[in-house]
């Protein structure tokens, strides 16, 4: 049994380990002139960069000045384009999520409950994980077809992964005395879902729909790129057939700040509902 | 003419089957309680004081002989255990803990909030019902292990050493606050302990257990009245002469599970 738990915390934390490296770096700015520097160096590298775009020193046709590329963006907020191509990617993922998503919480959580039920499906999510995502896409258009259900399903894979993993590996790690009290106060196994294995197991499936939400970010780009008429990835993937650099900057921007957002989004939602959990 | 019994244990064994051995926790332990007894257990660490309180509350088969415990009335829950150790639920405020019980089993709102209500105000947590268990000391943590307990009115209270991990003038407040509660109900109450002056000062009835595996060494009656007061009681004579009884049946077990852990650690 302890065996099997730490198999499912193990790779819970090599899903999470490209998440917390970058949460360290951010924290190492714990100094005022440490943040002092993280504000500034992006400002410093942008400005190296226009610098060198002015003087010839970089090829502005795979890298135009930063200043080009803020006149596309604002113009392709004006004409509403970008706003069209960003909600299309959003709704995407929204669907996703509940597809892929909440799914794979319960089941996680039942996995971990159920000893049967781990041993049944442990296998096939051990085989499955490795693939890589993108590499199934062809099988996923061909089987859904290139319409709006093939994104969605990629999305809701990529997002399966990471929550169902964090989730077993979440009650496993309860502590078994809050089992014990849940049988010994009656708990039937609906409230012992309820009560204790699900909110035993939040703060793990929180990170878990974090590593989720930034899988879904990297499949819904792909999966636009082919045979699709909106969203983020089609804007990048159509800018590059006609050489519009700047529009696929612009399209890069977009998905680091939604991804930006929804981070900061998700770690306010986990104060909210994690009030227990002790700030760090 | 027969006594009406509580809890009756007969010929109980428990055995743990582990890779290369088989490990025997509890040795035919027979035992009857009677109702309203406040009935302590002490015993060299290791000897399966938590297994027979587990084996009570039913999260552990025997693997032989019975229990019985004799359910008077059918509507209230057949036991409720303190636990060893810290085992109130991080993610829920003092309240909900105390009311774990009694919402898991449906009890209207109105009545929950009124027995919680009562039980807070007992041990002293009122001001502290909306707070999470880590904005509170081990002290109080295990002050509302025991309110879940009572809240929930069972017919038999378990307690797995609850004031172990406590300083001696927390263990004391406690122990008084505890004598009070059960004042009024007057519940069977089987009470884990190492400390003699624990079993001593709160008990009606002693059993001091074997080193593994785990049998009954003696049985001892408490003389003393009720209610009673910690710090009355023990400036009694009487008190220390019973704790030096029980530290001398107490005294030879000890000794036999340290030489028995000595001899398994010269060993590997
Ligand atoms: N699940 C288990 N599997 C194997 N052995 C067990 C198991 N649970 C308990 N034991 C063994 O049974 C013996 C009795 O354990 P128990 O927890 O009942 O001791 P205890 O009297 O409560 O000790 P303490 O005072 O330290 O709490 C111990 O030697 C322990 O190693
Ligand atoms: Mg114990």
């Amino acid at each position: 049994m302890s065996g099997g738990k730490d198999r499912w915390v193990k790779r819970a934390q090599v899903t999470g380990s490209t998440y917390l490296m970058m949460r360290r770096l951010l924290k190492m700015s714990a100094g005022r002139r440490d943040r002092l520097i993280s504000v500034l160096s992006p400002f410093v590298l942008l400005a190296i960069w226009e610098l060198s775009a002015r003087l010839g020193m970089i090829d502005t046709r795979f890298f135009p000045a930063p200043i080009t590329i803020l006149h596309t963006l604002i113009g392709l907020m004006d004409s509403g384009v970008l706003w069209t191509h960003t909600w299309a990617s959003l709704q995407r993922l929204f669907w996703g999520f509940l597809l892929g998503g909440i799914p794979a919480l319960v089941l996680g959580i039942i996995m971990g409950l159920s000893r049967p039920v781990r041993a049944a499906i442990d296998p096939i999510i051990a085989a499955t994980y490795p693939i890589p995502k993108s590499a199934i896409l062809p099988l996923i258009l061909l089987v859904f077809g290139l319409g709006e259900a093939s994104k969605i399903v990629m999305v809701a894979i990529g997002m399966f992964y990471p929550i169902c993993i964090n989730s077993v590996a979440g009650v496993l790690e309860i502590n078994k005395i809050y089992l014990d009290v849940g049988k010994n106060f009656q708990a039937s196994r609906w409230q012992m879902f309820r009560t204790i294995a699900l909110p035993g197991a939040l703060p793990f499936i929180m990170s878990g729909i974090k590593l989720g939400v930034g899988m879904g970010l990297i499949l819904i780009a792909i999966a636009e790129m082919i045979g699709a008429k909106s969203g983020l990835g089609f804007m990048i993937w159509d800018a590059w057939e006609i050489l519009s650099v700047d529009t696929m900057y612009v399209g890069l921007i977009m998905i680091a700040v939604i991804g930006y957002l929804f981070s900061l989004f998700l770690t306010e939602v986990e104060r909210w509902i994690i009030p227990w959990k002790v700030e760090r | 003419m027969t006594e009406p019994v509580k809890i009756r244990i007969k010929n109980l064994t428990k055995e743990f089957h582990t890779k290369d051995k088989v490990f025997t926790a509890i040795d035919d332990v027979s035992l009857d309680i009677a109702p309203g007894t406040f009935f302590m257990i002490v015993g060299p660490s290791g000897c399966g004081k938590t297994t027979l309180l587990r084996i009570l509350a039913g999260l552990e088969k025997p693997t032989g002989g019975s229990i019985e415990i004799d359910q008077s009335d059918c509507t209230r829950p057949c036991n409720s255990m303190v636990f060893q150790g810290d085992s109130i639920f991080p993610w829920m405020t003092v309240w909900d803990n105390a009311a774990y019980g009694l919402a898991m089993r449906n009890v209207p709102k109105g009545e929950i909030k009124e027995v919680v209500g009562h039980y807070l105000e007992r041990t002293g947590l009122t001001r502290f019902a909306r707070a999470y268990p880590h904005q509170l000391s081990g002290g109080m943590k295990q002050r509302v292990s025991i309110a879940r307990a009572f809240a929930n009115d069972p017919e038999v209270l378990l307690m797995d050493e609850p004031f172990s991990a406590l300083d001696e003038q927390n263990k004391t407040l406690l122990q008084e606050e505890l004598l009070r509660i059960w004042d009024e109900t007057k519940k069977t109450v089987l009470f884990i302990t190492h400390s003699v002056d624990e079993a001593v000062t709160l008990g009606d009835k002693i059993m001091v257990m074997t080193s593994h595996p785990g049998r009954t060494k003696a049985l001892i009656d408490v003389p003393f009245e009720r209610p009673r007061g910690v710090l009355e009681l023990r400036a009694r004579p009487e008190y220390g002469e019973l704790v030096y009884k029980i530290w001398g049946y107490l005294r030879e077990e000890v000794q036999h599970a340290k030489a028995d852990a000595e001899c398994a650690g010269g060993k590997s």
